[in-house]
């Protein structure tokens, strides 16, 4: 056997400083609504996330509409054509996956992972949704002001961002944006410093870094990144902000908006593409780290197998994190900057490709001689593995600088993030939500509409986004309404674009199952117990099921072990959990 | 059983696809057919790595999905294979990184004889600039941009003099001859994209930026806007026609300079004053 992480029962500290009291709500209104309990915080930021969500996910089906059957839907101008992208593209990345990883998951698995009875601030993080909330609010309302959202594509690049060519740039759209992100990030700084700073100083006895499952790692590297790369952000909207509202000149040179000459002079607006790129890319990764912790640990428990490679896996994550912050310029090879960027950031950018296959193989490695229970999350965990793989590989397309040039700004872009970003993710949140349901609600989510939903987004999602390559190769530029015939084209891309936006319709109906069931389940879903997936980390140990405020009853555990222990060979069970000392004495478990 | 099936045919349907759908890149009319080949070999190795891992995927999910009284082995980690691996990746990425900075390099360096043509955008359409008959450029800036001086040509300065100007209409290009793409816009970004051509670059208002191809083929190809310039963005297209040397001079001869389009100013100005 080999001692990945050495069992140190010797080593585990008497608790030096006693507990701190927490405080307890004592009205229905600090009990769920003004609450401070890190669990219920997760489901206000999880609902937010997912409502905001479901209009981003209309918004797609208009965008489809559009693309598939052009000319046919009158409502649909360019217009509001491009505030349908723009609007669905921030809520995506921003408002539904970053909020959704890091409030949602981040929340309610943190402090029930490491053994915390709470955020270590839980009054902050009960603000930091507050806010979240506002800057939710102030983005809808966008959609209700004179002159609508704006239009400017999701990265908002200077100068049409500003200006009257563009949906929302001279009225109030542009300015709720920026007014929405910036909110957005203030939100998150609170809510992100309590996650960094809960891994960091609230882990119970015995739980080592090395011990910690690789969710929290995924989620805790990630934090530690958004703390870093949301800032470049922050300045952006506020410097964009003074240009649109007090007319300075921080990205706006010299020009001349349909023949008039204005009055801003000396601007960079490749200055906004490098702040908002080194937020940009990490914001990948910031989506991304969690969603491989939390699939590694899908794997591993439905696969009844130690992940393989922790320790590789550990690093991975961390060597991913700090390389992304060094890579962002990539989205820029034809920006206009100086050509010779583009050996350096190629370079790093296809390093950056090293830690992640390594992620990939130890994935499969897990499952290979695993005893593979087909259950919805490990379902959820090979679409998963298809789609990143997919969309991983054709990142190595627009990685590598003179590859990138023709591909560039075409379909092809759209489809690699979607299914690198969008899909890939997506598949572990529902994972994540199928696994983790038991135990936030006690009941199990209905398995006949689970795998209807699965089958119908796994092969849906691949038929819209594995086709949409091919339309870009053809060359077909992206944030077009209409394309048309062009002499260009090989073949003329409009049944594959309709075929596309069917896909995507079907798909998105699947979602209404999965909502469905979400709420069908509460109440008429099988009991689950405490621990119907017989796994070994701490959330599963809890006393009582769903766990109240303050998660683990009169004593805290003590951790004598990995997350990984399934299948060790002589134990009584098929896992032990953290929290076990065997083979020393076996631990009472929760009936 | 099913799952493992599908995954399989989730492969052989991307393989099969790629071979058999008629959707393919349009054929190419520069000299960029290096960047057609780096593309190629970054095909055949995703390709083949992705079959590899979800076949590999598909063979353990077939293998070792759950039976009564299985158990999973025990087995941490394993340094050689993980270290065989990282290898193994390392050179598949150099493989792909070293010819694409190759092509890269001479993507970046313009040949000397090279000849320069401005691109100007704006919203939503394409101007062009050549340089007359002394070769040069005239200086030029956003601030001088009029009515009459769209391009904003700066009219003391002699070099620009005898540019010729061509306003929202084609461009043409003799055929086989390199060309450094100026680009300028006078508002928003935009991107000067032609397919059959490879490159493109975005135009910034403030900046001129620049790439190089030889045009290798003779036909029209259009431009297209590629990057997002507000609600005309797609709409924002142009032509350049690729033709030999005598045609092209044929047309040059019919072109109007700065000069000539600053002339019926000064005319209008004194019909103005006559009466």
């Amino acid at each position: 056997m080999v001692d990945a992480t050495p069992r140190m029962e010797r080593d585990i500290p008497p608790a030096e400083v006693p507990e701190l009291e927490l405080y307890h709500p004592k009205s229905w209104w600090t009990t769920y609504v003004f609450s401070q309990d890190a669990k219920v915080i997760a489901i206000q930021y999880s609902g937010t996330a997912v409502a905001i969500g479901l209009v981003a996910l209309v918004l797609s089906w208009l965008m489809r509409l559009q693309l598939g059957f052009p000319g046919t839907f009158s409502f649909i101008t360019p217009e509001a054509y491009y505030q349908f992208i723009t609007m669905h593209g921030m809520i995506m990345v921003i408002y539904l996956l970053t909020a959704l990883f890091l409030g949602g998951f981040g929340n309610y698995l943190i402090p029930l992972m490491v053994g915390a009875r709470d955020m270590v601030f839980p009054y902050v993080n009960m603000l930091s949704f507050w806010v979240y909330l506002l800057a939710v609010l102030v983005l809808v309302a966008s959609f209700f002001v004179p002159g609508g959202p704006t239009g400017a594509g999701w990265t908002l690049y200077p100068p049409q961002a500003i200006l009257g060519g563009t949906p929302g740039g001279q009225s109030w759209g542009i300015i709720l944006m920026l007014v929405s992100l910036i909110l957005f990030i203030i939100g998150f700084t609170m809510g992100g410093l309590n996650y960094a700073v809960t891994v960091i100083q609230g882990r119970t006895r015995g739980m080592t870094l090395m011990r910690m499952p690789l969710t929290v790692w995924g989620i805790f590297t990630a934090t530690v990144m958004a703390l870093l790369a949301f800032p470049a952000l922050f300045v952006a909207c506020v410097m964009m902000l003074f240009d649109r509202v007090l007319g300075t000149s921080f990205f706006m040179p010299a020009l001349v908006e349909m023949g008039e000459q204005l009055s801003y002079g000396g601007g960079s607006p490749i200055l906004f593409q490098h702040l908002f790129w080194f937020f940009g890319h990490p914001e990948v990764y910031i989506v991304a780290l969690p969603a491989f912790g939390i699939v590694s640990d899908l794997i591993s428990t439905h696969a009844r197998k130690n992940i393989f490679g922790y320790r590789m896996m550990v690093w991975a994550i961390v060597i991913i994190g700090a390389l992304s912050f060094i890579v962002w310029a990539h989205h820029m090879y034809v920006s206009g900057m100086h050509p010779w960027f583009g050996f350096f950031f190629a370079t790093t950018t296809l390093i950056i490709a090293v830690p992640t296959a390594i992620k990939v193989y130890n994935w499969v490695l897990t499952l290979w001689r695993g005893d593979i229970h087909l259950t919805l999350p490990m379902l959820f965990a090979l679409a998963f593995i298809v789609t990143f793989v997919n969309g991983g590989l054709t990142g190595l397309f627009l990685g590598n600088v003179v590859v990138d040039v023709p591909l560039s700004d075409t379909m092809f872009v759209v489809a690699h993030f979607h299914m690198v970003m969008g899909v890939a993710p997506i598949m572990v949140i529902f994972g994540a939500i199928y696994h983790w349901y038991p135990k936030i609600t006690g009941r199990m989510l209905e398995d006949w509409m689970g795998k209807f939903h699965f089958w119908v987004t796994f092969v849906g999602a691949y038929a819209i986004f594995f086709p949409m390559h091919y339309v870009g190769l053809v060359g077909v530029p992206r944030r077009y309404p209409e394309i048309g015939e062009a002499a260009f084209m090989t073949a003329p891309v409009g049944n594959l674009n309709a075929f596309i936006s069917v896909a995507a319709l079907v798909v998105g109906f699947a979602q209404m199952v999965f909502l469905f069931n979400l709420v069908w389940s509460l109440r008429f879903g099988k009991e689950a117990g405490p621990n119907p997936w017989r796994a070994t980390s701490l959330e599963w140990q809890t006393p009582i099921t769903p766990p109240p405020h303050g998660n683990w009853g009169d004593e805290r555990p003590v951790v004598y072990r990995w997350a990984y222990d399934y299948s060790v060979p002589g134990a009584p069970e098929d896992f032990i959990p953290q929290n076990d000392p065997w083979p020393e004495k076996a631990a009472a478990r929760p009936a | 059983m099913a799952v493992a099936l599908i995954l399989v045919l989730v492969v052989l349907g991307s393989i099969l696809f790629h071979i058999l759908s008629p959707w393919w890149w349009t054929p190419i009319a520069s000299n960029w057919g290096y960047i057609d080949d780096t593309l190629i070999i970054t095909f055949w190795i995703t390709g083949a790595v992705f079959s590899a891992v979800i076949l590999f995927m598909a063979y353990c999910v077939f293998r070792f999905r759950h039976k009564e009284g299985a158990k999973a082995a025990y087995q941490p980690e394993s340094k050689r294979l993980e270290w065989w691996l990282t290898v193994v990746t390392a050179v598949g990425v150099a493989a792909m990184l070293a010819p694409g900075l190759y092509v890269w390099s001479q993507f970046v360096t313009v040949p000397d004889e090279a000849t320069e043509v401005e691109v100007v955008g704006q919203q939503w359409q394409w101007n062009f600039r050549l340089p007359g008959e002394d070769g040069k450029l005239g200086k030029s800036h956003n601030r001088l941009v009029t009515f009459e001086n769209p391009l904003g040509i700066d009219p003391e300065d002699p070099a620009g003099q005898d540019d010729i100007v061509i306003e929202a209409a084609d461009l043409h290009l003799p055929i086989d001859k390199p060309v450094k793409m100026l680009l300028r816009s006078i508002d928003v970004l935009h991107d000067f994209y032609v397919p059959e051509f490879r490159a493109k670059m975005d135009m910034v208002p403030g900046m001129v930026t620049y790439f190089w191809f030889t045009p290798t083929r003779t036909g029209t190809f259009e431009v297209l806007c590629a990057e997002l310039c507000g609600t005309g963005h797609s709409y924002m297209r142009g032509m350049v026609a690729v033709e030999t040397e005598e045609d092209y001079l044929a047309w040059l001869e019919g072109q109007s300079t700065f000069a000539d389009l600053s002339a019926p100013q000064k005319l209008g100005a004194a019909e103005e004053a006559g009466p």
